[in-house]
């Protein structure tokens, strides 16, 4: 059995149980809701401990793609999918977030849950396929296709102002799908393959590969997002569900880091290099700008939406520094990332689901009712300001300073962020846990209960995990990106 | 037992401690909770002074232990590991004896505060935080153990968390040192693109060769050395509250006293000039850098001393005292004499724990008043704390006998540091003359606002009665019955007197929990200089440091000089002559301070007012954050970037909306369609078009 098929399509397996359920019972009817619960809980597991074991599987010492599958699909498509060091690591990522996000559903989504657990679902298995694919094709299909069920969950599932939020971010990506389509065919065109090993050493005449270039650009910007496409995430996460935010975050903000390192570096290296400094100028605007605009925020989420979006900062700087440091850090500071961030949108939720706002200053003084919340929050707050010891720390010190080897500026620029961190996150920290209880409200507010508690147990694990022993990490991806790393530096002649 | 067990005990037993007391500690309770992370302490203490003195008497060799792998990108190599030297022999024994002592120093003061556990917990976590930090092999371990104090000092300034004053001190002293950080990183970034490593033992040879190197840094070219020195000596200030950044540490002072005492006094805060001391074969191809160190250092120094004399609160003296001394450290590591350096923080953990410790008995006597202005006349209530103070005093302001060169802790250490800079000026370097001047003046300023402190506590007339005394103790009852956490620790600072309420308040010493440790660090404070000077600074200095510093070809400023009478006494007659100042003003004319404060000079309303570094900086920074990240967020994202961009395409749509008169999620279900529909047709127009 085809190991990447089957981890991509497990989820679905789930889908079609809840469908029968649907048409065999009454959707409102509890016990309905509460197998379907279980049921996307035990797919999501499933399809885990597949990916776990794909993990064990895969061969650290090749630099190539493992797993690989590829078969004649229709109308003279290919259907191929394989994983290297780079991938593997984003498929192990969105196993580990999908359970947590059911379990963190479990009680806060009660209107149309076959629904919402069959979106989850849906979703699990298009990201997967975009990290597997090996088709341009075929992973088009994925990345766009899995922009539908986030758009539902955030329409459907979301806040006070969800059509806006929803339609912001249809807007945004769709702008740069389309662009990336027309460069997708055009590449299929010029290249005579749509198979992405093949484009990878397929070398592109430098002119064509600067509109290539940008193509791709506009549609992986927006989903990083970065500096001045990122104005769709801040609404997209304040109105989306918990479990929504955890997966727009954790995975979906991913998608566009993985898609420069699987597409721009390799198949458009002369462009990649020649935009360079529009990338460094973006990223460090990011960090430095979002930054400080997180510092002024009054809503939890959007302060936590717009420190992704300096977070994000750092991953689209080391991933063009072209070095071995700079794209290490890179794919580690995603990998944390979706940990801490999503992490820190399941800490909101906690308090969201008991007090149903996201306002900084109706909080305060949580830490005399909640103390083991108190812990984790601040645990994930320093995972966010980059603490050592945390996963958050590597990835910006091995980002700024692949950057520092390319250009010293954008390191130094970049370093202001890891003052400004501290400044919102510990006045955040303060803000909503230190100090009196003064508000009423809160007088009867209850700690984490064992469910949560079991759903934070893996986030915090994982945290310090990575922060102490990133080599488990650094081991997989090595090869690959020791690859990457030279067949690029060769194509630019560095 | 093998050195290399004994270290790893050394550093895992407090990691224990602090894991025990901070996960189970409410479950296991108070008592056992302080049981096991002072008990570890205690081990961790014992075991480093049998490594210590393995290293001084038994031959124990230099060894860097390596436990398991932390990094490994390409040439970014690091490992968590042991480093064994002199100088981390040295910080070993300050750090896990100072560290044990503050712990059973918390039995007696923080016996009645509600969260023991969690104030064992950080304190045990500090201290292996600081053992990482100064067993580092390479400058990612250093990191690691820097920002891990920097975590366990921030968690403690707030350890009152419901004070408004503990929060925002914990923040600005975690931003500040974030300040230091930023510079910190850039210097090691410098070093592994210059070097290629972040191992110190691979740096080290290859410094000689490139330190002349042109390097080019934010569009300047740089010599490659004192770039890179420069950078990480920022990180230096940050960390050793510097000025420029040592604005958070007086404000540090808002933790609980044993707090102040152990991180912001004899540990954490050196970690700069430990590092300065660890880089010595980097500084010293660094003049640049190296004249940095010593002007900073000196400008600190005399800074923090001016503050010093004019404030009130007995913490703040300490503190600003703290911060004077570091400046001392720096100078005297700026000139290249890393041993005076590193003698004088060896020194001052003695002492300066010890006034800490001390103005905590006496704060804990006086119903938790820290205004010296209230005191007087203490010494026969508190004999003890007076006698144990009145020793820390003697040592910080270096007296001791001419000619026969005996003397307590400070006598040597700062009298090395002064003698080294003005050899430093001999040797041709005119900011070595320059540092000599300023720690001789700084000698006088020292010794004034130092015995301002104990005459102003321990002499003269009361100025407390004892109805104010119960005044505050009725005051503290009070606040803690209204408050709404009935967990808060806070006043849980208060300690509920058995005569509580009974009969008349009087001072009274403190428990033997509280006493021992003072009486432990007076044995220090008297003899730390006196049976060590040898080993750091004299003939045995080349057997007890081993070469772990490194002395340039040309830096002779620690051999034995031949020095003028007038210059070798400066120090001493500096020092006599700010007692006799202190003893004028505060004794024979007592009430003279009082009448030429209230005077408001313009000297000393500067001086008062910490020179306005932090209305500057609140003018500047901390408003220029909040203006312009309110300008990128309101101008910059929702009226520029939304405004152009999606609002003006979306309102059409989303006027459609509105006009329908409902927004309900029936809409997203036509969207999803109309983009799945859309994807379709995309993608059907490719492949007809790549088919054909």
């Amino acid at each position: 059995m085809p190991l990447l098929s089957l981890i991509t399509y497990a989820p679905l397996i789930g889908v079609a149980a809840i469908l029968i359920l649907r048409v065999f019972g009454k959707a409102e009817d509890p016990k309905a809701i509460e197998t379907a619960k279980w049921i996307t809980l035990l797919t999501t597991l499933a399809t885990l401990a597949l990916s776990v074991l794909l993990v064990f599987q895969f061969n650290p010492s090749d630099n190539g793609f493992q797993f690989v599958e590829e078969t004649p699909w229709f109308a003279g498509l290919y259907y191929r999918m394989g994983v290297d060091g780079i991938s593997v690591l984003f498929v192990l990522l969105t196993a580990f977030l999908m359970p947590i996000c059911i379990a963190a559903s479990w009680k806060s989504i009660d209107r149309r849950v076959l629904e919402y657990m069959i979106a989850f679902l849906v979703l699990e298995t298009l990201v997967i396929g975009v990290f597997c694919a090996l088709d341009i094709i075929l992973f088009y299909v994925f990345f766009e296709f899995g922009l539908v069920p986030m758009f539902l969950i955030i329409g459907i599932w979301g806040g006070q102002r969800r059509v806006y939020a929803a339609f912001k971010f249809f807007l945004y990506t769709l702008l740069g799908s389309v662009l990336m389509l027309a460069a997708i065919l055009g590449m299929i065109g010029i290249a005579h393959t749509s198979s992405i090993p093949e484009l990878m050493v397929f070398k592109f005449a430098p002119g064509i590969q600067t509109w290539l270039w940008l193509a791709f650009f506009a549609s992986f910007a927006v989903k990083m997002p970065m500096w001045p496409v990122h104005t769709w995430l801040p609404d997209a996460h304040v109105e989306a569900p918990t479990a929504g935010s955890v997966i727009l975050a954790g995975i979906l903000l991913k998608l566009g880091g993985y898609g420069f390192m699987r597409f721009s570096l390799p198949m458009f290296p002369q462009a990649s290099q020649m935009f360079t400094p529009l990338v460094f100028a973006l990223s460090v605007i990011a960090v430095v700008y979002t930054s400080l605009v997180a510092f002024r925020q009054t809503d939890i989420k959007k302060l936590i939406a717009y420190s992704s979006v300096a977070h994000m900062g750092f991953v689209t700087m080391g991933i063009f520094s072209g070095n071995v440091t700079g794209e290490q850090g890179a794919l580690f500071q995603m990998l944390s990332h979706g940990v801490i961030s999503g992490a820190l949108f399941l800490c909101v939720g906690v308090v969201y689901d008991r007090m149903h706002t996201r306002e900084i200053a109706f909080y305060g003084g949580l830490v005399h009712r909640m103390p083991w919340y108190a812990a984790t929050f601040m645990l994930f707050t320093m995972g966010n300001v980059g603490l050592p010891g945390t996963s958050g720390f590597l990835g910006e010190i091995l980002t700024m300073t692949g950057t520092y080897g390319v250009s010293t500026w954008t390191a130094i620029i970049a370093a202001t962020g890891v003052i400004l961190s501290a400044v919102y996150a510990l006045n955040l920290y303060r803000a909503v846990i230190f100090g009196n209880l003064t508000n009423d409200k809160l007088a009867a507010i209850t700690d984490m209960d064992w469910r949560e508690i079991a759903i934070f147990a893996p986030l915090i694990a994982s945290t310090l995990w990575l922060g102490i022993s990133p080599g488990s990490v650094f081991n997989l991806t090595q090869a690959s990106v020791d690859h990457l790393v030279q067949v690029y530096q060769a194509a630019i002649g560095g | 037992m093998d050195a290399h067990l004994l270290v790893t005990v050394i550093l895992f037993g407090p990691l224990i401690g602090a894991t025990i007391a901070g996960l189970f500690g409410r479950r296991i309770g108070d008592t056992p909770s302080r049981a096991i992370t002072t008990g570890f302490l205690l081990l961790s203490a014992v075991l480093s002074w049998v490594v210590f003195s393995q290293w001084t008497w038994g031959g124990l060799e230099p060894f860097t232990l390596t436990y398991a792998p932390f990094i490994q990108v390409g040439n970014f190599l690091s490992s968590w590991s042991f480093r064994l030297d002199g100088l981390s022999a040295v910080m070993l024994v300050v750090v896990t004896t100072v560290s044990s002592l503050v712990h059973v120093y918390s039995w007696g003061y923080m016996a009645d505060d509600d969260s023991k556990p969690r104030f064992f917990a950080y304190l045990s976590l500090f201290t292996f935080a600081m053992l990482a930090l100064i067993s580092a092999a390479d400058f990612m371990q250093l990191f690691f153990g820097w920002e891990g104090v920097g975590l366990a000092s921030y968690l403690l300034i707030g350890f009152w968390y419901h004070k408004p004053t503990a929060n925002a001190a914990a923040i600005k002293a975690f931003v500040v040192n974030r300040v230091g950080d930023f510079g910190f990183a850039l210097g090691i970034m410098t070093v592994f693109w210059s070097l290629g490593s972040i191992q110190f033992a691979q740096i080290f040879p290859l410094v000689a060769a490139h330190a002349n190197d042109a390097w080019a840094f934010a569009g300047q070219s740089f010599r490659l050395m004192d770039l890179a020195c420069t950078l990480l000596f920022v990180g230096a200030m940050g960390k050793s509250a510097q000025f420029f950044l040592h604005t958070w540490l007086p404000d540090a002072m808002e933790g609980p006293t044993p707090v102040s005492a152990l991180i912001h006094a004899a540990t954490m805060v050196t970690a700069g000039v430990y590092m300065v001391c660890l880089l010595s074969p980097m500084f010293e191809y660094a003049p640049f850098a190296k004249h940095v160190v010593v002007v900073i250092g000196a400008i600190t120094a005399l800074f923090a001393a001016t503050v010093g004399l004019v404030q009130n609160d007995i913490k703040r003296v300490i503190a600003y005292s703290t911060c004077s001394q570091l400046g001392y450290m720096f100078m005297a590591a700026g000139v290249g004499a890393y041993q005076a350096s590193m003698f004088h923080l060896f020194t001052h953990a003695f002492f300066k724990a010890l006034l800490f410790l001390g103005a905590g008995s006496v704060i804990h006597a006086m119903a938790h008043e820290q205004d010296m202005r209230r005191y007087g006349g203490l010494a026969k209530y508190l004999p003890v704390t007076f006698g144990v103070m009145t020793i820390g005093t003697i040592a910080i302001t270096g007296l001791g006998i001419p000619g026969l060169e005996i003397g307590f802790a400070g006598f040597y250490s700062k009298d090395s540091i002064i003698h080294a800079a003005y050899a430093s000026g001999v040797a041709g370097d005119p900011l070595g003359y320059f540092a000599f001047v300023m720690g001789v003046f700084v000698a006088l300023l020292t010794a004034f606002y130092s015995w301002r402190l104990a005459f102003f506590t321990f002499n003269g007339h009361a100025r407390w009665t004892s109805e104010d005394l119960e005044h505050h103790w009725h005051n503290r009852d009070h606040a803690h019955g209204d408050d709404h956490g009935h967990a808060d620790a806070a006043h849980a600072e208060t300690h509920s007197e058995p005569d509580h309420g009974g009969h008349q308040h009087l001072p009274h010493e403190s428990p033997w929990s509280m006493r021992l440790p003072l009486i432990a660090l007076s044995i220090g404070a008297i003899a730390a200089g006196f049976f060590f000077h040898e080993k750091f600074i004299g003939a045995e200095q080349i057997e007890f440091w081993k070469g772990a510093i490194f002395t340039g070809a040309s830096n002779h400023v620690l051999a034995e000089h031949e020095l003028p009478v007038l210059i070798e006494q400066a120090p001493l007659i500096a020092g006599v002559i700010g007692l006799l100042i202190a003893a004028y003003v505060y004794l024979l004319k007592e009430g003279l301070g009082a009448r030429l404060a209230a005077q408001r000079g313009p000297l000393y309303v500067f001086f008062y007012n910490k020179w306005f570094f932090d209305e500057l900086y609140q003018a500047t920074f901390v408003r220029a954050a909040k203006f312009l990240g309110d300008l990128f967020w309101k101008g910059g994202d929702q009226k520029i970037i939304d405004g152009l961009g999606p609002d003006g395409v979306s309102a059409v749509s989303y006027q459609v909306g509105r006009g329908a008169g409902r927004i309900q999620s029936g809409y997203v279900y036509h969207y999803a369609f109309v983009m799945l529909l859309g994807v379709a047709a995309i993608l059907s127009y490719a492949l007809w078009a790549w088919n054909s």
